[in-house]
């Protein structure tokens, strides 16, 4: 089967919903879209705040009236690099990334089991991932500590990429299933009858349907483990602690800089907030575990 | 789990194979699924398991010595201590009002971003942006930038308004110990609504058009139309949006351990953060332990019912 057909079947019309075609959905009136816009500056006005006191003296940040015209500088970042953000940010790539890439490994040959050849019974593995992100943290936390205590992994890069893989690889089974049983039935048939092995299959076939999904799935695992607070700040100290520890250093209000803590916030903000503007589209399947499309 | 997982009815597939499956190509099958499988159980489940075990001894790490089966006795512990009725009762009532107001207010934004208006793609992608800034700076952000009663945004505002107006000075309120619990919900409202709005704005694109088209040639009212189509329609998706967005606030520690610490007093200790604060600062592991059990049952209770929304999403997408 040569790769162009496979194309064109693959990219079948989806069932038509009403937002297929924008030009049907109707109008907001003038005053409810004054409403609209009023409403998402309002909850987006906390972020621009953030975003403008990061580019603002120490002196301009903290005054009361606040002094939204003050000049620009750069300075807190600059400041922020020299105390050693870095390293923090380092932390938080590795944890993210390998434990993204340790979720897809595992994620991806399971979603491959429980669609394209499901094992019998395969409803019930589903349910049993999705159960396990149902179990608070908190409630594991104690076991891990002493288990990680024990056999000298605190303060370990590795520990929270274990832990990370664990937390999102429901998540990521439920959203690749999801993509996965999207590729048609009828095309693995033809193609496993025209005598295709199963490299071709996954190549050809298999992997133009997933790559999306593939692509939205990373993005989430990533968000998360980024994002993650409780175990990083209990089981981190000083080698390994990714961005959210960095940030402890803010909480208490004693000689409390707050440009710095705003340029602190945006910096370690900004990679997940542009990974999520990336994938809009598929955020919201994501955060419903494939649900919602 | 038994009642809740109705298997979808699977796809019917064409008889490709007509031999029997044998128990070889039965675990050729499974062989893919069984790394992700054990690395779950083996993560996920033991610490469960040691939890539970942990939870009926008598264990303060600064007492080594006195370590000892003692039964039940942490779970009677946990249930006559103060503190900790009130920790639960804390989380109730933070978890029911930041979920409450913020599919009530995701509802609002949905029902708006449904409709085409100038901007609308940008109005969405800002709006989202609340979910996406790191929890914890998120956090720091509301304590420091917005509750801070000398140079805050909101006294700020207040004060620049009542300036405008002639007075003097705006009235300084010290936001956080006044409002703890308003203050907390706030924060994670804010951050919280963008998600129900998205799942409810996927749910509303999901109406069939046909039907809102022939309720409209039927002279239905706006009104009409959203109470018995567009709500009805609906339902699931904000059950969804209920569930998933519960799971998540009940766990809520890194709000509570920035924001207010749990205080003033215990006024607003989660159990999340109890526990935390029986492990790391009371060094009572078998009381942790046995609370973090009781969690984990309250979330189970929360589960079932999440789980049975997502299996009727489940089934309708599986049957498609």
């Amino acid at each position: 089967m040569s790769a162009q057909a496979t194309a064109t079947v693959v990219r079948r019309p989806r069932r038509r919903k009403r937002n297929d075609d924008p030009g049907q959905a109707p109008r907001l009136s003038p005053l409810w879209t004054f409403v609209a816009w009023l409403a998402t500056l309002a909850f987006f006005a906390p972020v621009a705040w953030m975003v403008l006191t990061a580019f603002h003296q120490e002196a301009d940040a903290a005054t009361n009236p606040p002094s939204l015209l003050a000049p620009l500088t750069l300075d807190q970042f600059s400041l922020l690099l020299e105390r050693d953000i870095t390293p923090y940010l380092l932390n938080s790539a590795m944890a993210s990334v390998f434990s993204t890439l340790l979720v897809l490994a595992l994620a991806v040959p399971a979603a491959y089991a429980l669609s394209i050849k499901p094992v019998e019974k395969w409803t019930d593995v589903m349910f049993f991932f999705l159960s396990t992100k149902f179990l608070p943290l908190i409630a594991a936390l104690l076991p891990i500590y002493m288990i990680v205590k024990d056999i000298g992994m605190l303060d370990n890069i590795w520990t929270l990429v274990l832990l990370y893989t664990a937390m999102n690889l429901p998540i990521a089974v439920w959203m690749m299933r999801s993509f996965l049983a999207e590729v048609p039935k009828e095309i693995l048939e033809a193609a496993e009858v025209d005598g295709a092995g199963l490299p071709t299959v996954l190549l050809r076939v298999v992997a133009p349907v997933a790559m999306p999904g593939l692509a939205a799935t990373s993005l989430i695992c990533f968000i998360f483990s980024w994002n993650e607070f409780m175990f990083a700040v209990n089981l981190t100290a000083t080698q390994a602690s990714p961005a959210p520890v960095f940030l402890v250093g803010f909480i208490t209000n004693e000689g409390l800089f707050l440009a710095r803590l705003c340029a602190a916030a945006t910096l370690v903000s900004l990679p997940v907030l542009i990974a999520g503007f990336a994938a809009q589209d598929k955020l919201v399947r994501g955060l419903s575990l494939g649900a919602v499309k | 789990m038994t009642t809740l997982t109705h298997p979808p009815k699977p796809t019917t597939r064409p008889p490709v194979r007509r031999t029997k499956p044998t128990a070889l190509s039965k675990w050729r099958r499974r062989f893919p699924l069984l790394p992700a499988l054990i690395f779950t159980i083996v993560v996920t489940q033991l610490p469960f398991v040691a939890t539970l075990v942990i939870s009926t001894f008598q264990w303060n790490i600064l007492r080594p010595d006195e370590r000892r089966f003692t039964g039940l006795s942490n779970y009677t512990l946990v249930f006559t201590d103060e503190r900790l009725r009130h920790a639960v009762l804390n989380t109730v009532v933070l978890t029911a009002s930041v979920v409450v107001l913020s599919v009530l207010l995701g509802l609002g934004l949905a029902l708006l971003l449904d409709r085409r208006f100038r901007g609308r793609g940008l109005a969405r992608t800002l709006l989202i942006a609340p979910f996406l800034v790191m929890p914890v700076a998120a956090a720091l952000l509301w304590k420091h930038a917005i509750y801070n009663p000398d140079y805050g945004l909101l006294n700020g505002t207040l004060n620049a308004v009542y300036r405008l107006f002639g007075a003097e000075n705006g009235p300084t309120v010290d936001w956080i110990s006044t409002f703890p619990m308003p203050a907390l919900v706030i924060a994670l409202v804010w951050q919280w609504t963008p998600f129900m709005m998205l799942i409810l704005l996927a749910g509303l694109q999901a109406q069939p058009g046909d039907v809102l088209e022939a309720a409209r040639v039927d002279g239905a009212s706006a009104l009409q139309t959203f109470r018995h189509i567009t709500l009805p329609h609906l339902r699931q998706y904000i059950e969804l949006g209920i569930v998933l967005g519960s799971i998540f606030v009940v766990q809520t520690f890194d709000a509570v351990f920035t924001i207010t610490q749990g205080g003033p007093g215990s006024q607003t200790t989660n159990l999340p953060y109890e526990i935390y604060l029986t492990m790391f600062r009371k060094f009572e592991y078998g009381q942790a332990a046995a609370a973090g059990v009781i969690v984990v049952i309250g979330s189970i209770v929360i589960a079932t019912f999440a789980l049975r929304v997502v299996a009727s999403l489940f089934r309708e997408e599986a049957s498609r």
